[in-house]
């Protein structure tokens, strides 16, 4: 009971530090008891009292199969303060978040998965809580500096990020490489001689899909952000980003005009599925699959596409398909990492939410997620996660990519554009691009595009 | 705000608006002068006129405001967004788009109807022909067009089968404007041919025998009466169903954002404000277009109504 007592007192103490912004140390617990006193892990949960019975409703855009493991890694959080978790996926969410931010039909928690639009959540609706102590305070020392500021908007901290991806990853098939004696390519011209050799053999080395319904375009934004970083390096990547350079400066048009090498070439696309047009028709879900028949050699995507590979695939560095880091021109000047990430808003302060905002950016549900993901597809950049949690190969290898003290990590350029750009003319031009529209016509409709 | 308490707020509303308008209808019938009328009259048309304020007018006064605001709705612009619209390549696109589709869907949807119509007219298969071209419109926009979608497919699609068999090639149909915007249009008119020929087959029989019976007798028979007799019978009807289409299609936006999001020069004003409202964050813009396709609306609607009250006398 002592022990009991002095954990509550630790927990008053905490949030009384913390009770800067919403005034008042007792605002944040709901009183009584907490569930989760004495348990393993729920430390930093008790301190908000007992929640049983609350209900924290989630609005994500992580939906069936991926869901489950989220939902399995809040169970920790139930015991812990008795609250529930109502978990709501959808597609649609990106679009649907701004119109409900507007009708003040808000849940208590979303994940969003840009920058972006936590920006325009914040500037424009002014619905977005800003991060209570405990979560600030969580993720200075778990994740980087970085990955904070991803989550800010005018240097407040609003949404501490959740899970990761790495985007510059080539797919391939290990066995096929082994066969043919191909060899990993190390640089870009490596990369660019093996092409050759392979479509030489009479494959399509590449292949690739870029319909995604309503965000048709996006792989491709993806594989211009990082050509670019290889290209023109991180320097220039955020200069472009925060409109420094204009959208159609020469040196994108030369990043792009590299991907044009490969992609708008007929003799390296579209492997098993068509010609070059055909990417903008092929759904990004499809567009890595002729690998598995041997029609196609690499198609460059995000660490996240291993849930797309059909059951009974084994994605190992020994199995039918692995990834291999997307090589930079110039590896002197450091390993250029593309990746995403989602992050968490709140809407409201009420114990509960802030409750489960604090689980989740500890340490704690990084590894509660990691074991509940046995099938593999989820990482995060938390410090704190212990990559032995991680089952799966590619997790492991997307875990390594980004502890890399050689990585120079980005985020995905179009997820921090505004979203004039960022989700729209960037995806829409890019389509035009790669149906035909040249390279400047396409940079200068975005940059026009651009919001004054 | 738990749904037991939301269920009993709404209770004790529907509870208080019930009792409110009771008193007043009870105290104004004893009120036997022409002043008890008017409150009594008041007292039945203050819900509804109460409703549309909140419901229709209110929204859409805020909408025409926030066309003439920026993007965060935070400045006064004047006309900026509407310039944009009118200058904007791809906006200029979407105009087009439109007027391609209001101009062909409702003239095409209504002819084809018109002619299914006089075609099944009072043959023995009547009643499943008409079924048959009217089941479209049981299915949701979103339904056909995915189900056109596969039509279109690169790979798998019918029609790359049908023009690879006769020698004409595969395509990329979906791709090349505007003949893309064209295959659009023929989900919509798949879907809206069996409104039209339902509608007018319901006039078309509605003509008066004498007329049908003096025309035979002066030997008019075949395309002639179906010129100078069956169209001008069903004159009023075959105009409320060309502006109805019309008024539909100016809203389309289902078949745009299932089948090509927009993209490949598609777009159109309903998916485009959509788009620029919600997914571009682009708030006046978004506004500015849905003023537009107000403004365009309305002429028809009018003239709809006045056919409309044309056809019921």
């Amino acid at each position: 009971m002592a022990l009991t007592a002095a954990f509550v007192s630790a927990g008053m103490v905490l949030a009384g530090c913390g009770g800067s912004d919403d005034g008042g140390s007792d605002s944040k617990s709901a009183g009584g008891t907490s569930p989760g006193e004495g348990k393993a892990g729920c430390e930093q949960l008790t301190q908000f009292g007992d929640l049983t019975g609350k209900k924290v409703h989630v609005y994500t855009t992580i939906v069936a199969p991926e869901d489950q493991s989220q939902k399995d890694s809040y169970k920790l959080f139930t015991t812990c303060t008795g609250a529930t978790v109502e978990y709501e996926g959808s597609k649609e969410m990106e679009a649907q978040i701004l119109v409900r931010a507007q009708s003040g039909n808000l849940p208590d928690i979303a994940y969003l998965p840009q920058p972006g639009l936590l920006n325009t959540l914040v500037t424009q609706t002014s619905t977005v809580k800003e991060a209570p102590k405990t979560v600030s305070d969580n993720v200075d020392k778990w994740w980087g500096e970085d990955w904070k500021g991803y989550g800010s908007v005018d240097g407040k901290f609003y949404a501490a990020p959740l899970g990761a991806n790495v985007k510059s990853f080539v797919w391939y098939s290990p066995k096929m490489f082994a066969d043919n004696g191909w060899k990993v390519p190390q640089t870009w011209d490596e990369l660019m001689a093996l092409s050759d050799q392979i479509a030489a053999k009479g494959i399509k080395p590449w292949c690739a899909g870029a319909e995604s319904g309503e965000a048709t375009g996006w792989p491709l934004t993806d594989w211009l952000e990082d050509a670019l970083l290889r290209t023109a390096g991180a320097d220039t990547y955020d200069q472009w980003i925060k409109h420094d350079i204009p959208f159609n400066d020469p040196k994108i048009a030369e990043a792009l005009d590299k991907v044009g090498a490969i992609l708008k070439n007929d003799k390296y696309v579209n492997g098993g599925i068509g010609d070059v047009k055909s990417i903008a028709t092929t759904a990004f879900q499809q567009g890595g699959l002729p690998i598995l028949d041997g029609k196609c050699a690499m198609h460059r995507q995000a660490s996240f596409y291993a849930a797309n590979w059909p059951k009974g695939t084994t994605v190992a560095e020994d199995g039918q398909v692995f990834a291999f880091y997307l090589p930079t021109v110039d590896p002197s000047k450091g390993k250029p990492v593309e990746g995403g990430g989602e992050f968490v808003a709140a809407f409201n302060d009420k114990p509960e939410t802030v409750a489960f905002q604090t689980y989740l950016s500890s340490d704690v549900w990084a590894n509660e997620k990691a074991k509940a993901t046995p099938g593999g597809g989820w990482v995060s950049a938390n410090k704190g996660l212990d990559p032995n949690n991680l089952v799966s190969p590619i997790d492991k290898l997307s875990a390594t990519t980004l502890a890399d003290p050689e990585a120079v990590f980005r985020f995905d350029a179009s997820d921090l554009m505004p979203a004039e750009v960022g989700t729209n003319s960037f995806w829409k031009q890019m389509v035009a691009w790669i149906t035909g529209q040249d390279t400047k016509k396409t940079l200068d409709n975005i940059e026009s595009s651009w919001p004054s | 705000m738990s749904l037991g308490e939301k269920l009993l707020q709404a209770v004790i509303i529907i509870a208080l608006f019930f009792a409110v308008v009771g008193v007043i209808l009870v105290l104004t019938s004893k009120l036997r002068s022409r002043l008890g009328e008017l409150i009594q009259s008041a007292a039945f048309l203050l819900p509804t006129i109460l409703l549309l304020g909140v419901g229709l007018l209110y929204p859409a006064i805020s909408t025409v405001r926030l066309s003439f605001r920026n993007n965060f709705d935070k400045l006064w612009i004047g006309f900026d967004n509407y310039k944009t619209i009118f200058t904007d390549s791809d906006l200029v696109r979407v105009l087009i788009n439109t007027a391609l589709w209001v101009i062909i869907t409702p003239i095409v949807a209504t002819f084809v109807g018109l002619i299914y119509a006089v075609l099944v007219d009072r043959s023995r298969f009547e009643k499943t022909a008409k079924a048959l071209i009217f089941l479209p419109m049981a299915i949701s926009l979103v339904g056909a067009s995915i189900i056109w979608k596969f039509v279109y497919d690169d790979n798998t699609g019918i029609l790359n089968a049908i023009t690879d068999t006769f020698g004409l090639g595969r395509h990329h149909w979906l791709l090349s404007s505007p003949g893309n915007t064209l295959l659009l249009i023929v989900i919509f008119v798949w879907v809206q041919a069996g409104f039209a020929t339902v509608v007018l087959s319901a006039s078309i029989k509605a003509i008066p025998t004498d007329i049908v019976e003096a025309a035979k007798l002066d030997g008019v028979s075949g395309v002639r009466m179906f010129r100078y007799i069956t169209v001008p019978s069903i004159r009023p009807t075959l105009i409320v169903v060309l502006t109805a289409i019309t008024i539909t299609t100016l809203k389309v936006f289902d078949i745009v954002r299932t089948v090509t999001g927009g993209n490949f020069k598609t777009s159109v004003l309903a998916y485009e404000f959509y788009v620029q409202s919600f997914r571009s964050a682009n708030r006046g813009l978004g506004a500015a277009l849905a003023v537009l396709i107000f403004v365009l609306v309305l002429p028809v609607v009018i003239y709809n109504v006045t056919q409309m009250r044309k056809v019921a006398r």
